[in-house]
């Protein structure tokens, strides 16, 4: 009797999971509008993108709950400006992507449908959900596949939290080393170009007297 | 044992938490919505990550219209508040002053506690021990992690400033050593020409 009270709230949870773009989050966008989101993230991080389109309606004066044909193109962009993932979806979602170097990645969504004008008012509603690393894990899931007990589901979330932290920290360190060169490079370029700027004007002013003196002496003026 | 009460539990207190960054043009609002459920605590946090003097003007409206929350030209702040009824609550990130720098900004909206691990967490035995050292554990590391997030951003904001100003040096370092030349040239140039044009002046004064 627990165990089938247990299957069933972990369907009905994981059931909820899956419909949850449906209250998260929204915005409106335009018709080619394209919105980005940016993650800075390390690597090997996993992030997990839903999200779910409404058209609004002009007769009915409010957004309909879904419209087929309605797509949504979405690009993903690597830190080195490398697109990793560029694939149209549907009106409803899911993408997916792990990142394999730390930084900022891009994720722009823009619908592509002509439809939009046709309905006029031009107006999406965008629900978002956008779940990174630890987050992306759904517990109940692997709890039932795994066969754990509570206090071995706990002490795993306890562990992906710590992995995660550990991988902020190194990408933290990756991050900090950047700054450093760049902090370094300001300090090389302030300085050679100063000395150099010093010399351009000892050497023009030296110049602009030899040149003016010998101009003079032949003008028969000095 | 039976599912209404985790049926209801699951609906009545929607928990999420919504953490993103975007980019704001100049001239530029945007507005994110979301439905509550009256009687759930609720965290909007923002921080401005890039762009100009790095602030943002931030408003949010409950469902009435009734502004909750308004602050303008802000670089980061947290505002928490409670539902007073069910509804769209509404914030607007605005960078209308702004005429052309464009601002990256990040927000994260918490609605409602985190969901818990388990379906039929409200159950009647308490929790063990060992189970609550667990919860303690993950809320200190929840924490850590929210601070890693922060720092992350003003790390983030540093460091765009030192490659800005990198690529500035760059820029005006070059600038100024050209315009030097340039300068030094056309004054000679432009002394040399107010005593060669006028020859018969010149020798009348000369003599």
């Amino acid at each position: 009797m627990d165990m089938k009270a247990v299957v069933s709230s972990t369907g009905l949870m994981l059931l909820f999971a899956w419909l949850s773009p449906s209250q998260a989050l929204y915005f409106h966008i335009g018709e080619t509008e394209k919105k980005c989101f940016i993650e800075e993230i390390p690597d090997e991080t996993m992030v997990i993108g839903r999200y779910k389109t409404q058209l609004w309606d002009k007769q009915t004066g409010s957004f309909l709950p879904s419209t087929p044909g309605l797509g949504m193109h979405v690009e993903i962009k690597d830190p080195d400006a490398k697109i990793i993932l560029s694939r149209q979806y549907g009106s409803d979602g899911r993408f997916t992507f792990t990142s394999h170097t730390p930084g900022e990645h891009q994720i722009c969504l823009h619908s592509n449908s002509t439809k939009m004008a046709l309905f006029a008012g031009g107006k999406l509603r965008v629900h978002l959900d956008i779940q990174v690393g630890e987050h992306t894990n759904n517990y109940p899931e692997i709890a039932a596949k795994d066969k754990l007990t509570e206090l071995q589901l706990r002490v795993r979330q306890l562990l992906d939290q710590v992995e995660q932290i550990q991988k902020e920290q190194n990408y933290q360190r990756y991050r900090e080393e950047r700054f450093r060169m760049t902090s370094e490079s300001t300090n090389q370029r302030v300085l050679w170009w100063s000395i150099a700027q010093t010399f351009i004007l000892i050497i023009t002013g030296i110049w602009q007297m030899r040149h003016l003196k010998s101009f003079f002496e032949a003008k028969k003026l000095v | 044992v039976s599912l209404s009460p985790q049926l209801c539990a699951l609906m009545f207190s929607w928990i999420r938490a919504s953490e993103l960054t975007f980019e704001l043009p100049d001239n530029a609002k945007q507005c994110f919505y979301e439905d509550i459920i009256i009687g759930t605590k609720c965290t909007l946090e923002f921080q401005v990550v890039t762009g100009g003097h790095y602030d943002v003007d931030c408003r949010l409206e409950d469902p009435d219209g009734t502004v909750l929350y308004k602050e303008m030209k802000k670089q980061y702040d947290s505002f928490t508040f409670t539902a007073s009824r069910n509804g769209t609550f509404k914030f607007c990130f605005s960078n209308e002053f702004s005429t052309f720098t464009h601002k990256t900004v990040y927000f994260d909206f918490q609605v409602g506690d985190d969901p818990p691990l388990f379906p039929n967490e409200n159950r009647v035995t308490a929790l063990t021990q060992m189970e609550s050292a667990c919860v303690s554990i993950h809320e200190a590391l929840k924490s850590v992690i929210d601070y890693q997030t922060h720092f992350r951003l003003r790390e983030a904001q540093g460091r765009s400033r030192a490659e800005d100003l990198n690529t500035r040096v760059a820029f005006w370092s070059i600038g100024e050593a050209f315009i030097l030349l340039v300068v030094s040239i056309s004054q000679v140039l432009l002394l040399r020409s107010f005593f060669s044009d006028k020859k018969t002046t010149t020798t009348r004064v000369g003599s």
